[in-house]
């Protein structure tokens, strides 16, 4: 399944699209899997979290998590099997999550064919700005992985227009300036956010950071075609909560009017 | 006074393929804006005119460049002079940058500064300077520092800092760093964030050398006034992130003939011991922080940590227009162990009555072995960065300890 299908088959079903985090690797290699298969049936879209040991884009839950996948040895290699695992079990588009310098340190071109082949459908990379390294993107891309980059509250017009040519699977769409990590309620203002965002694209625009429960996927759905939940599914398991609960009370929250 | 003016980095804040701006999209706006004041009040005449009065009144400028003839008679050979940056108030090079950015916080209607630090020189300097400008200040500091360095952290709380522990990651500087870029990105539309290095996303690296780069201007005067030239044959630095280095080798390294320049890199136990800060010794492009640099990371791209007995040096990147030199050849850069270092610090503690910090103690030690194998009428620079109050206890465990 497509990327652009996976979003107009939730919108036909009156919803926004749903887009639960996993990351390879937590609590444990094998314990992910599991996760995985509690977490499918409420995904529209997977996204799948490569641990970094620098994750300066994310909030105290991810970054406790990812310390944790990584004292246990985690090795890009096996992250790679860890998708390949989930694309045996899915046709749900998998979009791979990371920083910048494991790519590098693996070889771009390398790493891209990698996750490529083991499955994954495209890439999220927050500490890259497209523009930064336009070549890299293109290299993602020529190995037929579909690009996904940020936009912010905090996002000109200029850069909206300098990001959104890059974004050839969805609009990531960040709903505060800071960091991952649950919140509450989203702030004011990510409709008009996100009307900017259309202005210059027609793939489908997600938002992520914050969502948490009912009321921050209802302010999600409201603006956008999809919503992210990751830290409020990282937090339910360390607190030994089911993701299913999680899971379908954020789903109601993305049903339109 | 003038700010300088460097062919580097380029428009887009690149030294070659080092540097530029790896951080996440929400800060890229602020990055612009901060870019484009910068370019502003470089050329604004006021703001130079304050700068110059509080690098002149408050901060104790110029720094002397002190002929060190015992050190020289000691060695026998090159000329020695030490840039005594350790005289500096706060007791280093560093408040040279923070300084500079604290007048362009306040010209950019910022009311917050935001910073990190390992052992807390940078912190109490930015402390300080924030308490000068009436500014709320905040400081990140690995919970494993606010332990060691017991004293630097009070010294931040007496200057009216808030100093936030990390017990993230290796609860270290860098950890200490990402929290300070998290925190930035949180409160973006209120805060600076004034890097202690020249690392992080452009225009940082650019604004700290620009602001560092008084140390090597004077030493052009007050050499040519002391040996009929501006150019000393070398001039060693100690190379942690790379900004005291960074102010002495900009003004020379885009000569023509340029001095001889060496970076002087923390090894550790060794490169062979894994226990190291050899960024560019031992280290592979890669990104930190915000930018394109050599860097200590694993097969996977997972950053190593570093060690040094400095804390100051203990960083696993280094500045990208020092990673651009090595590429580039325009220096060349070195490593010096700990226990090398110590020798450096007992040397210039009996022969001239200073007390070095740690890290400058590295410069020394290779001054040691390199002083030697020059010619008497040759002159040596070297850049002592900071004093050495600080690290006595430390000093002193080592020693009791048989090092």
């Amino acid at each position: 399944m497509t990327t652009r299908e996976a979003f107009a088959r939730a919108r036909a079903e009156g919803r926004s699209a749903l887009i639960p985090y996993v990351m390879a690797g937590y609590p444990s290699r094998g314990r992910d899997l599991e996760i995985v298969e509690q977490v499918l049936p409420y995904a529209d879209l997977l996204e799948v979290g490569l641990p970094y040991s620098d994750p300066l884009g994310d909030g105290p839950v991810i970054q406790r998590a990812s310390e944790q996948a990584l004292r246990q040895g985690l090795r890009v290699a096996e992250v790679a099997g860890f998708v390949r695992e989930i694309r045996a079990r899915t046709d749900k588009p998998l979009f791979l999550m990371t920083y910048i310098n494991p790519v590098l340190a693996v070889g771009p071109e390398a790493f891209f064919q990698m996750f490529k082949e083991a499955g994954a459908s495209g890439l999220i990379l927050p500490d890259l700005p497209p523009d930064e390294d336009p070549e890299l993107v293109s290299l993602a891309q020529r190995a037929g992985l579909e690009t996904t980059f940020l936009l912010a509250p905090t996002s000109t017009e200029a850069r909206i227009r300098a990001v959104t040519p890059h974004c050839t699977g969805f609009v990531y769409t960040v709903s505060v300036a800071g960091v991952t990590g649950a919140r509450d309620r989203l702030p004011e203002g990510l409709p008009e956010l996100v009307q900017r965002i259309r202005r210059f694209t027609d793939a489908p625009v997600a938002i992520g950071f914050g969502i948490s429960n009912r009321a921050t996927a209802q302010q999600a759905a409201q603006a956008a075609d999809g919503a992210v939940i990751a830290s409020a599914l990282i937090r339910a398991l360390e607190e030994g909560r089911g993701l299913g609960e999680v899971l379908s009370e954020v789903r109601a929250g993305l049903q339109m009017g | 006074m003038q700010l300088p003016s460097y062919p580097l980095p380029d428009a887009r804040g690149r030294y070659g393929d080092f540097g530029g701006r790896y951080v996440p999209e929400t800060l890229i706006p602020a990055l612009e804006e901060l870019t484009e004041a910068y370019l502003h009040y470089k050329q604004d005449p006021e703001f130079l005119a304050e700068y110059a009065y509080y690098l002149r009144e408050y901060v104790g400028r110029p720094s002397p460049l002190y002929f060190a003839e015992n050190l020289t008679r000691h060695l026998g050979g090159a000329r020695i002079y030490l840039k005594r940056e350790d005289l500096n108030h706060t007791g280093a090079h560093k408040i040279n940058n923070t300084l500079g950015q604290a007048l362009l916080c306040k010209r950019m209607g910022k009311k917050r500064v935001i910073a990190e630090t390992g052992a807390g020189q940078h912190g109490v300097s930015v402390a300080t300077v924030a308490a000068l400008m009436g500014l709320e200040c905040v400081v990140y500091q690995g919970a494993e520092d606010v332990r060691r360095q017991a004293l630097n952290v009070f010294r931040m709380k007496l200057l009216g800092a808030e100093v936030r522990p990390v017990e993230s990651g290796t609860r270290t500087l860098k950890d200490a760093t990402n929290e300070a870029i998290r925190d930035w990105v949180t409160n973006v539309r209120d805060s600076f964030y004034i890097i202690g290095s020249v690392v992080g996303p452009h225009p940082y690296p650019a604004m700290a050398r620009d602001f560092q780069s008084v140390v090597g201007e004077e030493i052009k005067a007050q050499l040519l006034e002391k040996e009929g030239r501006e150019n000393p044959d070398v001039i060693l630095a100690c190379v942690g992130g790379g900004s005291n280095a960074i102010g002495v080798f900009a003004p020379f390294a885009y000569q023509e003939n340029r001095p001889r320049l060496i970076g002087v890199e923390a090894a550790g136990h060794g490169q062979a011991s894994g226990l190291h800060s050899l960024s560019i010794g031992a280290g592979r492009k890669g990104v930190l922080h915000g930018a394109k640099m050599y860097l200590l990371y694993d097969d996977d791209g997972q950053i190593l940590p570093a060690h040094s007995v400095s804390a100051g040096l203990d960083y696993p990147g280094v500045g990208p227009e020092h990673s651009y030199y090595a590429e580039q050849g325009l220096a060349e850069y070195v490593g010096v162990s700990d226990e090398e270092a110590l020798e450096g610090f007992r040397l210039l503690c009996r022969l001239e009555g200073i007390i070095p910090a740690l890290e400058s103690a590295h410069a020394i030690a290779y001054a040691a072995k390199l002083a030697p194998e020059m010619e008497p009428e040759q002159v040596m620079v070297i850049n002592l960065s900071g004093r050495g109050d600080k690290d006595v206890a430390e000093v002193m465990r080592l020693m009791e300890g048989g090092a």
